[in-house]
Order: structure tokens, then sequence, then C-alpha cells
């Protein structure tokens, strides 16, 4: 792909703003709440597109429209199931913990609850997790500027990491949220002209339905299983996921989706900044009104790519195929992008790509120092210094943090199967997480070793189910069926789903079984973290629009009638 | 938190729907073929453009409303 100068012009613009959010907002940070919290200042608006976007990096971006092009319109189960009902339920439910104990942190939340065992085991796989995460999603952006722009990956890894590392450290969580406000309208900015004119060019929805059933069908499923979402999940034959409904509603829907958007700091940090109880209860509500649309911006393009893919004639395009002959579904944006969109416009697509590459990172670097300086520099190498101390500890831990992911792009670059192992692994230590923040807000008796050992079991049953389970064509070894072969899946999503189950299941009955034998804490201190003993809150002198249960009702009822129309 | 974010939103769309729109109106308009025809830096400029003065419309009024 060539660029011409405009599109460097519009390239540069972005920059200049994002590297002068953090120049402008450097003097307003004074104590380490202004550097990990906002100060808790943040409007809900801002809280709730920054908890968007933190959450929309380039494994997203890239991904779901690889989905897209693989498994269709079913991909959208990663919204309209995997999504909008845990952030209602984290709203609603669980935010008035998370924000009215005055934790500093998700982990933090978990030593006020349980103890401090069960607070260090998270604190230390998050902040491990984080920055592997962030080295990874480098390494993915330094291969597809490589591949599409011919830079350098080395050049694209430090000036990112460059960037990304100045604004954080002039405005600390201010600045990550503020270009995450810019970076989500960069994206809708730049997606969504690329959307309108693939839909036009291929004759609108029901052009491209028409020809996505010729995909489906060339691949032996029925002509509607790449344009419907419910219509082929009753059996995991029949769709390209393999999957079906129940592992799609158990696994994904609630296991896997309120495990994540629950209990993920890199998350709910955005909205434990906001200013307010009620802001902060809104923050994942408004979030989720854009999130329920992403689909058509995000997943809609893999599957233009794909019926595009096929289409003979000059005015089509072809997904470029890989080493291993099948087609490089990844690129169906960066595709698109160069067939439709002229200079001028082509920058804009190309920030709008950049931004989310950058958002992403931005959110795992601003969550890892945070839990870093709080739940392990404070609670175990330092105690007790003063604020200005570990407001200094942070921007060194923003420093090291990013250098890590750095190494860790590289790492991913040369060995990519320790970053294979890496995320499996991480999988299995966040499984059963959501089981353990259910028992400690919603049951009284649950105890800290009850969760320790219920966290311990959970990952080591994950661990077991993926030893003893394939999906079907897979050989033994990173797949699974490492131990040996029970079992059989439909497809990895599948057997992925049941982990989840499995490690959940199993966390709550050892949660709940090792509780029962241990000694309770008193009622008295867990006021402000237990449901049945915290005071309700009273939204009643609000007015009725801001309400999180009328807001919430309103959100669940717009996702069921996404999920009825494209049924 | 000190700034508000609706001024440089603002002010970045604002630029950014000045550039396209610019470039759409003098750019030779073969380029346009791959875009099915339609002048989209022109277009989506505008779009850009009406976006960032309201925001920048907003982020003013809050401004002088707490001054």
């Amino acid at each position: 792909m060539h660029l011409s100068e405009i599109d460097w012009v519009v390239m540069g613009v972005y920059f200049a703003f994002v590297l002068g959010v953090g120049y402008t907002l450097r003097r307003y940070v004074k104590t380490s709440t202004d550097y990990f919290l906002s100060g808790r200042s943040i409007p809900a608006w801002v809280a709730g597109l920054a908890f968007l976007s933190a959450n929309l990096g380039a494994q997203e971006v890239i991904g779901m429209a690889a989905s897209g092009a693989k498994y269709g319109m079913a991909t959208s189960h990663f919204y309209w199931v995997g999504a909008i009902p845990a952030m209602v339920f984290l709203a609603i439910f669980m935010m008035p913990f998370y924000y009215g104990s005055q934790a500093r942190s998700v982990p933090e939340y978990l030593k006020m609850r349980f103890d401090e065992k069960t607070r260090g085991l998270n604190a230390i796989s998050f902040a491990t997790m984080t920055v592997f995460s962030s080295g990874i999603s480098m390494y993915a952006m330094g291969l597809l500027l490589n591949l599409l722009l011919g830079w350098d990956f080395d050049t694209s890894v430090w000036l990112s990491a460059g960037i990304v590392l100045a604004y954080i450290l002039l405005g600390g969580l201010t600045s990550a949220i503020y270009n995450e406000v810019l970076q989500f309208f960069l994206i809708v900015a730049g997606f969504a002209p690329l959307v309108f004119l693939g839909l036009k060019d291929l004759g609108g929805w029901q052009g491209l339905s028409a020809r996505l059933a010729h995909v489906a069908t060339s691949q032996g499923f029925a002509p509607q299983a790449w344009s419907s979402t419910w219509h082929q999940m009753g059996d995991a034959t029949s769709n390209p996921m393999g999957v079906e409904w129940f592992g799609v509603v158990m696994g994904l829907g609630f296991v896997l989706s309120f495990g994540y958007w629950c209990t993920d700091f890199l998350v709910i940090q955005r909205a434990m900044a906001a200013h307010s109880m009620s802001a902060a209860r809104r923050t994942p509500l408004i979030a989720a009104v854009p999130k329920m649309l992403f689909p058509f911006l995000v997943i809609v393009p893999g599957m233009i790519a794909i019926a595009s893919s096929l289409r003979t004639g000059a005015s089509g395009f072809v997904l470029p195929h890989k080493a291993d002959g099948t087609l490089n579904y990844d690129l169906s944006i960066p595709m698109m992008l160069s067939h439709y969109f002229p200079h001028g416009i082509l920058g804009l697509g190309l920030t709008a790509l950049l931004a989310s590459f950058m958002s992403g990172m931005a959110g795992n670097v601003t969550a890892f120092n945070t839990v870093w300086t709080y739940d392990i520099y404070q609670a175990y190498i330092h105690r007790g210094a003063s604020d200005h101390h570990y407001l200094t500890m942070g921007r060194v831990a923003t420093v090291f943090g990013i250098g890590l992911s750095v190494a860790a792009a590289y790492v991913a670059n040369h060995f990519n199967n320790i970053m294979d192992m890496l995320q499996l692994l991480f999988a299995f230590v966040n499984a059963p997480l959501f089981a353990t923040f259910l028992l400690g807000m919603f049951w009284k008796r649950a105890t800290g070793h009850g969760a320790f050992a219920g966290l311990l079991s959970g990952t080591a049953a994950a661990a077991l189910h993926h030893g003893l389970t394939l999906p079907r064509g897979s050989v033994p070894g990173i797949k699974g069926g490492w131990l040996a072969l029970l079992h059989a899946y439909p497809s990895e999503m599948a057997q992925n789903f049941w982990t989840a189950i499995w490690a959940f299941s199993v966390c709550l009955v050892v949660t709940v079984a090792v509780s029962l034998i241990t000694r309770p804490r008193a009622e008295k201190d867990l006021v402000g973290l237990v449901y049945s003993l915290t005071p309700r809150l009273r939204d009643a002198d609000q007015a009725w629009y801001t309400r999180p249960a009328v807001l919430g009702a309103g959100v669940l009822a717009a996702t069921l009638l996404l999920n009825l129309l494209f049924w | 938190m000190g700034l508000d974010i609706r001024i440089p939103l603002g002010v970045m769309f604002t630029l950014l729907g000045l550039l396209l729109a610019g470039f759409g109106f003098f750019s030779d308009p073969a380029i346009y073929q791959r875009s099915l025809g339609i002048d989209v830096n022109l277009w989506w400029g505008l779009v850009l453009l009406a976006f960032g003065t309201v925001m920048l419309g907003f982020g003013w009024r809050a401004a002088h409303r707490t001054h």
C-alpha cells in the first residue's frame, strides 16, 4: 500500500493531538490518585467511551473482522451475548461494591473482601498478563504495518511504545482515558465509511447475504449459515463455529463474558475513575450502547471481504493466502482499506487502525502500573511510604511495564509458540475468576481460604479439562489432549467454552465447600463489600432516565431486538 | 479534571474535516473510482467537520457556564 502526503498529514494530526493531550494534562497530576485513578473526577460519558476503547485493541479489530470472514454474522455473539449482559450486570449489581468500597483496584477489593493471599494471586497473575497482552498486541501491529506499509518491525514497535509511554508518563490515567475517547471517535470515523462503501458495492445487506449463501453452501453449510446469528446454532455441526447454543449461552455468555467484563481491572479501572457512584454505574451502560453496534463496524467488514473474495471480475478483491494455503482472514480490514479508500480517507482509515492498537496498549499499561504500585509494590515491597513516593513509582512502573511489553513483542516475534502457551495459561487463570467474585459479593459466608482454594482448583480444572480433550482433527499438544484423550469437541471454540464452564463450576463448588469448613469473617467487617450487608443505593432522587436499572433494561431490550432482527 | 475533552476532540475533528473536505474539493475526480464514484473525502470530511464543530460548541458552552 502506497501512502501520499495527505495520508501522512492526517496521521500526523492524530499523533500531535495524542501527545498534546498528554502534555496539557501533565500539570494536573499531583497525587498518586490523580495518576492512577484520574482523581476520581471523570464524567460518565467519557469513562464509558474509555471503558469501551480500552478493550478495543488490535486483537479486537483485526480478530473480529477475521472471525466475521470465518464464521459470519454469528460472531456477533461475542458482543450481544458475550459482552452486553455482563456489562449491565456489572453496572447494576457489582459496581456498588467496586466503587463503594473505595478500593483502588480490583485486586485491592479482593484483599478487603477476602485476604492478602487471594489479592496476591490475582495481582501477580493480572500484572503478568497485562504486560504480555500489550506485548502481543504490539507484535501483531509490527507484523501488520510491515506487511501493509513496509515499515520496519523495530520502528513500528519502538515508535508506538514511545508515544504511549510519553502520554501516560505525562498525564497518567486521565491521559489514557482522554486519548481513548479520541481513539473511539477515530475508529468510528475511519471504519464507518468503509462499511458503507463495501455494502453499497455488494448491493446492501441483501446482496451481501446472497453472496454469503454461496460461501456457506460451498463449504457444506445451509445458505444462511454466514448471515444469521442463532438460526444454525441448534447443532454444533450445522454452523462454521462448531458450537451449539448451550455452549454459546453458558460458556461465552455466562462464564467467559462475566469473567472478563465483571472482574478485569483493565476495563473496571475506567469506571473507578468516574466522579461519582452514579457515574461509575452508568459507565458500563453508556459503553454498552456503542458496543452493541460495533459488530456492524468490525464484523461486517470481514463478511464483506469473504463475500467479495468469491466475486469474479474486475471489481472484486481477493483475500491473500497464508503459507499453509488457507485464506489470511486477518487482512480483511487492511484489504478493504486499500480496495475502497482513495488517498485522504485512506490516511484516516490507517489512523483508526493505529489508534485501536494504541488504545489497547495504553489500557494494559495503565492497569499494569496501578496494580504493580498499589497491590505489589505497596503491599509487599515498600509499605507506608509517602504518596509522592508511590506517584514516582507509578511513573517508573510505566517505563518498565512498556519495556517488558516491548521485550514480549520481540519474544513473540521469535518464538511464536511461547506466546500461544502463555495465552493458554492466562485462559486457565482467568476462567474461574467470576465464581470467586460472584460468591464474594453475594454470599457473606464465603471466606478467604475458600476463595483461594477455589481459584487454584478452578485453574487446575481448566488445565485438566484442556489436557483431556481435543478439537476434532487436531493433534495432541498445544491444542489439548496432552494427558489423555477422553472427549473430542467439534471445534476449538467449543473446547474453550467448555474449559471455562468446568473451571467456573469447580471453583464455585470448592469455594463453597472450603468456606463452609473455615471460619467466616465478622459481619461488621464486610459492610460495603457484600450485597446482603450493604445498605441499598437509593436511585429515587435521580432523574428516571439516569437510573442504572432503567438504562440497563433499555440496553438489554435493544440487544434482544438486534438478536431477533439478525436471528 | 482541568481540561474538557470536548475541546481537543472538537479541534481535532474540525481540523481533520477541513483537511479531508478541502482535499476532496480540489483532488482529481479520477481517484474516486475505487470509492464507487463517490467523493468520500469531501462528504466524509464535511461530516467530521460538523461533528467537530458541535463538540467545540458544547465545550465552549460548558466553559462559559462555569466562569
